[in-house]
Formats: structure tokens, C-alpha cells, sequence
């Protein structure tokens, strides 16, 4: 390639602000002798330079896009604390498998600090107007991908985090040891309120521990949402009483307001519902807000990704779902629909583990291979239940088990609605399933080889059971991800 | 869950499985104790979803090497309230768990009568529901 190489910043004042347009490394924003602070905001961005644009020029733009920087040198700079203010970026590392002789062009890894005082506590809006603002859309720049963030312990304490978190939420529901089992109404869209509650009462009933509704139920025509909060409440508190267990129902509260947010907040407060849900599309201080109204209402909060995989899902260009799991481990939700693995959406195993361990672990080590490139304390930030739902059915216990952990919420929609002798038989199917696969783990059965052993075992003494795996047993989605981690076999330096 | 003698109660991580054996139980207890976890017996004729506080039965057991000992406290509380829910507890005191990890049934009464869910009918077409089992209508002791 024929780069231009530009020599690093300029250090003479009367150089450095010279009215005219500079190259941004010398400008201040490129330092690779800089040596993060504990209290800086990092970020990595995975960057494709236009041709003739170096890659610390490249990575020195984002990082002034990204911060202070304009297109031209500004006196008014002079004004300010202006070094400090800069972000900057320190190392640039080339992306394994891209550039000549590969199907993709050159793209880098860029690491950028950015000075605590550049962001407002306790707001994701201000932090991301930084971070994803105009910055992807810069002419620079082919692609953009921010790939990963880490997030200092002094600003991560400025955020509330989820209201409930694991331990709360599992004490609430007085259940333990197990992954939660959920299911999300279907059809999605059209039921009218009180055949939607019939679905509701049937399933759990049948013995999962939530349902939910699906990301664009709202309030539609066939089914308004005061209707659909009744009906369900009576289901919820029916199958409560049938089961001896406490029951739930996520209802969604999503709407075009905050102030509609909010009555529909308060009317399942009213109704006794334990849990309520929103979807992404809110945006990031509704699902801010939306979090210290649960923390006051001692409510827990299901976040359903509605919309990411538009920015998440392509390797070259957007933010990277750990990212978006860490902002919404800060905004504050319990729940988060995290990948499945081994169902229908996009899911690579490296890839939701290392997203997993962002939204549960109190601590997240680097870790190269599950795309984790910082090292995160998270600062007693509550742990976030992850959700893994669509296409996943009681034939793959043993494989959810394993690559998921006991700590997630599995949701088997068609795999509980479309059972062949029904809703409630499809709800007991799994709950069996998940019990009779817990059971083994604990006695040190080895489940993942052992696992279709164990299910036909279990189905023995429960039809329901057999029924489902005789239905689904080879239904797999194996399809290669698109979102795969690309990392360095070196350690990286922070 | 429904059965032919009233109700099943659910609550617990195993009670979609059959009963458990002595055997089971042990291998459960050994695993929450290579966990690093502490064990307890709780027993209750009180059973509604929303009670939290069952009755001790003794102090939470720490440090235990195998199930033997908790298998004891089992059994000794199984042959005192034989009638009762009984339920094993696994608790781990790790920094930001500090809670159950596991708990399941061990004993339960041989017929279930279950709950009743009661209706108020407040403003607009809300309800105020609570639930009340049948059993607990009689005083503690009575009751199954």
C-alpha cells in the first residue's frame, strides 16, 4: 500500500495551532508512549482506513472525531485544558487475516483513552455521544467497529446498574440452582387479550417460570394494553396458585412516550406483576429511566435487543453486542437477550461467552479468545440475567446447560407452544428436561456426551417429554457466524 | 401441578422429577459441598409461594467433609414432622452471590390440597388476587 507516513505531534505552540488543516496524529491525538490512566474511559475500535490513510492517522482521527477535534486547527483550543481533553489513541495493532493476500482490506485495531472529565456521570447517552457520535460517519474511515470498552471503576460508580440483578431476582422468585425457563407468546402479533392469557395461564402452568410478551407487542388494535395486562395477571396469578410457585409475566411497557411508559409501569405495579420489559429501540435514558423507576417500584426489567443486530452483527462496522451488554449492565436492566449458541440467531460460542461473562461476572479478566480486550472490574454492579431465546428446544439441554451455565433465563417459545400434545405438556417437557439434566450435572455425569442419554432417560416417566424430543430431536441451526472474535496471540497492554 | 390427589407443589430446583432417593439427595449434598458451600434443613407446613422464612432446622451446617451428616439432619427432621415440606439449602457466602445456589425438596405430605385464588374486584376490571392454601386454614401442626 502506498501510505503516507506523517511524523507524530507537533509540539511548538505556535506551530501546533497555526490556522490550516494538520494531520490529526500531529495535531496530539496519536501517543503511543502514553500510559492509560486507571480513571481513563478505553476504547477498541477495529478500524478499515481509506486508501492512502496510515493507520495511526486513521486511529488518531477516531480518537479526535471521537473527543475534541474539528476538521481545522482551532485557536480556541488555548482556552481549555486542550491536552488533556484529547483523546488519544496508544497502540494500533493490524487485525489477523485482513489485508494483501486476504479476502478483506487492512483493518487495525485501534486503542484509544479518553480523560474522565470528558463524560457526564450516570448518563450512556453522553458516553456513547462521544464514543459512536460523529466518529462513524467520518470520511476517513471505511469501516468502524467499536469492538470493545473498558469502562473505569470511578465512572462505573456513577451508575445505578440493574435494579434487581441475579441474587435479588432469585430470591424474589424463590428459585435456585436452575436456569429459568420462559417462553414468548405466539403468534407474536393478533391474539386478543384473553386468548393471549389462555396461552399464558397454559404455559405456566405447564411449568415454566415466566412468559413473555414478544418485542413489538404493545398496544395494537387487536389487543390494547390495559386489556392485555388484565388477562395476563389472571393467568400469572391463576397459575401461581395451581403450581404453589411464584409465577411471572414480562409485560412490556413499551410505547412511544416516557410518559405512556410510565402508566403502563405503574398499572402492572398495580396488578402485582413481579417483572416488566422494554425493548432497545427506547433508546438509552429511557432504559435509564426506566431502570430507577424499577429500583423505587421493586421491579425487575427485561430488556429485549430489539433492534441491534442493524449495528451488531457485522464484524466491520458498528458496536460489538459486549459493548451494548456493558452499557446496558450500566443503564441498568436484569435481563438482556444474549445468544443463544445453538438456536436460530446469530450466536458465536466465543463470542456469547464472552458476552455472558460481561453481563454476570463481578470481574472480567482479558480474555483474547471470548472477545474480552480489557480487563473490567465492574464495581458491584449487579449482575444482568442473560436471555437466550429463539430456536432452541428441550433436545438441546444438555448443550444449553453447558455452554450457558444455570445462571440465564431459557426460553423455548416454539418449543412450548408448538409441543404436539400442547402448551402445558410442552412447558412440563422442558421443565423436566432442564431438572433431569441439572440433576445429572450435579452428580458429575458428563452431560455433554451423556446428554441424549439422559433426556430418554427422563422421558421414560414423562410422555410430554418424549413427544418433544421425538419432534425436534434433529433439528439444529448450523449455520456459520458472522460475528466471530479475531484477536492477537499476545496479551495486550492494559 | 395437577394430580389425580389435588396438587403437586413445585417449588424447588427437582420437583418435576420424580421423588428423590436417599441415594440422590446424598449426591446432590456432595456436590454443594465440593462447591464450598454450606447446608441446611428447612421445614414448613406453611408452603405458599410467598413464604420466604421456613422453620431452621438447626443451625446452617459448615465445613462438612460428605453428605453423611446432612443425610442425618434429613432424616431426623423427616421422622419429627413427617407430614411437613422439608427442603435442603445449599448456601454460598461468596462475594456478590451471599445466597441460596441450590434448594430442593426432600419431604413433602403424602396429599396435597394446594391453594385457593381469591378475587377482589377493584376499580376498573382490576383484581386484587391473594392466594391461601387450604391447609393453612387450620392451625400449625394440623395442618396435613
Amino acid at each position: 500500500m502506498n501510505q503516507v507516513v506523517e511524523p507524530n505531534a507537533v509540539r511548538a505552540a505556535a506551530d501546533r495551532y497555526r490556522a490550516g488543516v494538520m494531520p490529526y496524529k500531529q495535531m496530539g491525538y496519536w501517543e503511543p508512549e502514553y500510559v492509560p490512566a486507571e480513571t481513563d474511559v478505553l476504547a477498541m475500535f477495529r478500524i478499515t482506513p481509506q486508501e492512502g490513510v496510515d493507520a495511526e492517522e486513521a486511529a488518531a482521527a477516531v480518537a479526535g472525531e471521537s473527543s475534541t477535534a474539528t476538521w481545522t486547527v482551532v485557536w480556541t483550543d488555548r482556552l481549555t485544558a486542550c491536552e488533556r481533553y484529547r483523546a488519544k489513541a496508544y497502540r494500533v495493532d493490524p487485525v489477523p487475516n485482513t489485508g494483501p493476500g486476504t479476502s478483506s482490506p487492512q483493518q487495525y485495531f485501534a486503542y484509544i483513552a479518553y480523560d474522565l472529565d470528558l463524560f457526564e456521570e450516570g448518563s450512556i447517552a453522553n458516553l456513547t455521544a462521544s464514543i459512536i457520535g460523529n466518529v462513524f460517519g467520518f470520511k476517513a474511515v471505511k469501516t468502524l467497529r467499536l469492538e470493545d470498552m473498558r469502562i473505569p471503576v470511578a465512572y462505573l460508580k456513577t451508575f445505578q446498574g440493574p435494579p434487581t440483578g441475579i441474587v435479588v431476582e432469585r430470591e424474589r422468585l424463590d428459585k435456585f440452582g436452575r436456569p429459568l425457563l420462559g417462553a414468548t407468546t405466539k403468534p407474536k402479533l393478533g391474539l386478543s387479550g384473553k386468548n393471549y392469557g389462555r396461552v399464558v395461564y397454559e404455559a405456566l402452568k405447564g411449568g415454566l417460570d415466566f412468559v413473555k410478551d414478544d418485542e413489538n407487542i404493545n398496544s395494537q388494535p387487536f389487543m390494547h394494553w390495559r386489556d392485555r395486562f388484565l388477562f395476563v395477571m389472571e393467568a400469572v396469578n391463576r397459575a401461581s396458585a395451581e403450581t404453589g410457585e411464584v409465577k411471572g409475566h414480562y409485560l412490556n411497557v413499551t410505547a412511544g412516550t416516557m410518559e405512556d411508559m410510565y402508566e403502563r409501569a405503574e398499572f402492572a405495579k398495580e396488578l402485582g406483576s413481579c417483572i416488566v420489559m422494554i425493548d432497545l429501540v427506547i433508546g438509552y435514558t429511557a432504559i435509564q429511566s426506566m431502570a430507577k423507576w424499577a429500583r423505587r417500584n421493586d421491579m425487575i426489567v427485561h430488556l429485549h435487543r430489539a433492534g441491534h443486530s442493524t449495528y451488531t452483527r457485522q464484524k466491520t462496522h458498528g458496536v460489538s453486542f459486549r459493548v451494548i451488554s456493558k452499557w446496558m449492565r450500566m443503564a441498568g436492566v436484569d435481563h438482556i437477550h444474549a445468544g443463544t449458541v445453538v438456536g436460530k440467531l446469530e450466536g458465536d460460542p466465543n463470542v456469547v461467552r464472552g458476552v455472558y461473562d460481561t453481563l454476570r461476572e463481578p470481574h472480567t479478566p482479558v480474555d483474547l479468545q471470548h472477545g474480552l480486550f480489557f480487563d473490567q472490574p465492574w464495581a458491584g454492579l449487579r449482575k444482568v440475567m442473560p436471555v437466550a431465546s429463539g430456536g432452541i428446544h428441550a433436545g438441546q439441554m444438555h448443550q444449553l446447560l453447558s455452554y450457558l451455565g444455570e445462571d440465564v433465563v431459557l426460553q423455548f417459545g416454539g418449543g412450548t407452544i408448538g409441543h404436539p400434545m400442547g402448551i402445558q405438556a410442552g412447558a412440563s417437557a422442558n421443565r423436566v428436561a432442564l431438572e433431569a439434566m441439572v440433576l445429572a450435572r450435579n452428580e458429575g455425569r458428563d452431560i455433554w456426551n451423556e446428554g441424549p442419554q439422559i433426556l430418554d432417560t427422563a422421558a421414560r416417566s414423562c410422555i410430554p417429554l418424549k413427544a418433544a424430543l421425538d419432534t425436534w430431536k434433529d433439528i439444529t441451526f448450523d449455520y456459520a457466524s458472522t460475528d466471530t472474535v479475531d484477536y492477537v496471540a499476545t496479551p495486550t497492554a492494559v | 401441578m395437577s394430580t389425580p390427589n389435588g396438587m403437586r407443589i413445585t417449588q424447588g430446583t427437582f420437583s418435576f422429577l420424580p421423588p428423590l432417593t436417599d441415594g440422590q439427595i446424598a449426591a446432590q449434598i456432595d456436590y454443594a459441598l465440593s462447591q464450598g458451600w454450606a447446608l441446611s434443613v428447612e421445614y414448613t407446613d406453611d408452603p405458599h409461594p410467598r413464604n420466604v422464612y421456613w422453620e431452621m432446622w438447626g443451625q446452617p451446617l459448615f465445613d462438612l467433609r460428605d453428605a453423611a451428616g446432612v443425610m442425618a439432619e434429613v432424616k431426623a427432621c423427616r421422622a419429627a414432622y413427617p407430614r411437613h415440606y422439608i427442603k435442603v439449602n445449599a448456601f454460598d457466602s461468596t462475594h456478590t452471590w451471599e445466597t441460596v445456589r441450590l434448594s430442593f425438596i426432600v419431604n413433602r405430605p403424602e396429599l396435597e390440597p394446594g391453594f385457593v385464588l381469591e378475587r377482589q374486584e377493584i376499580a376498573g376490571r382490576a383484581q386484587r388476587y391473594s392466594i391461601r392454601g387450604y391447609a393453612t386454614q387450620r392451625p400449625g401442626g394440623e395442618r396435613y
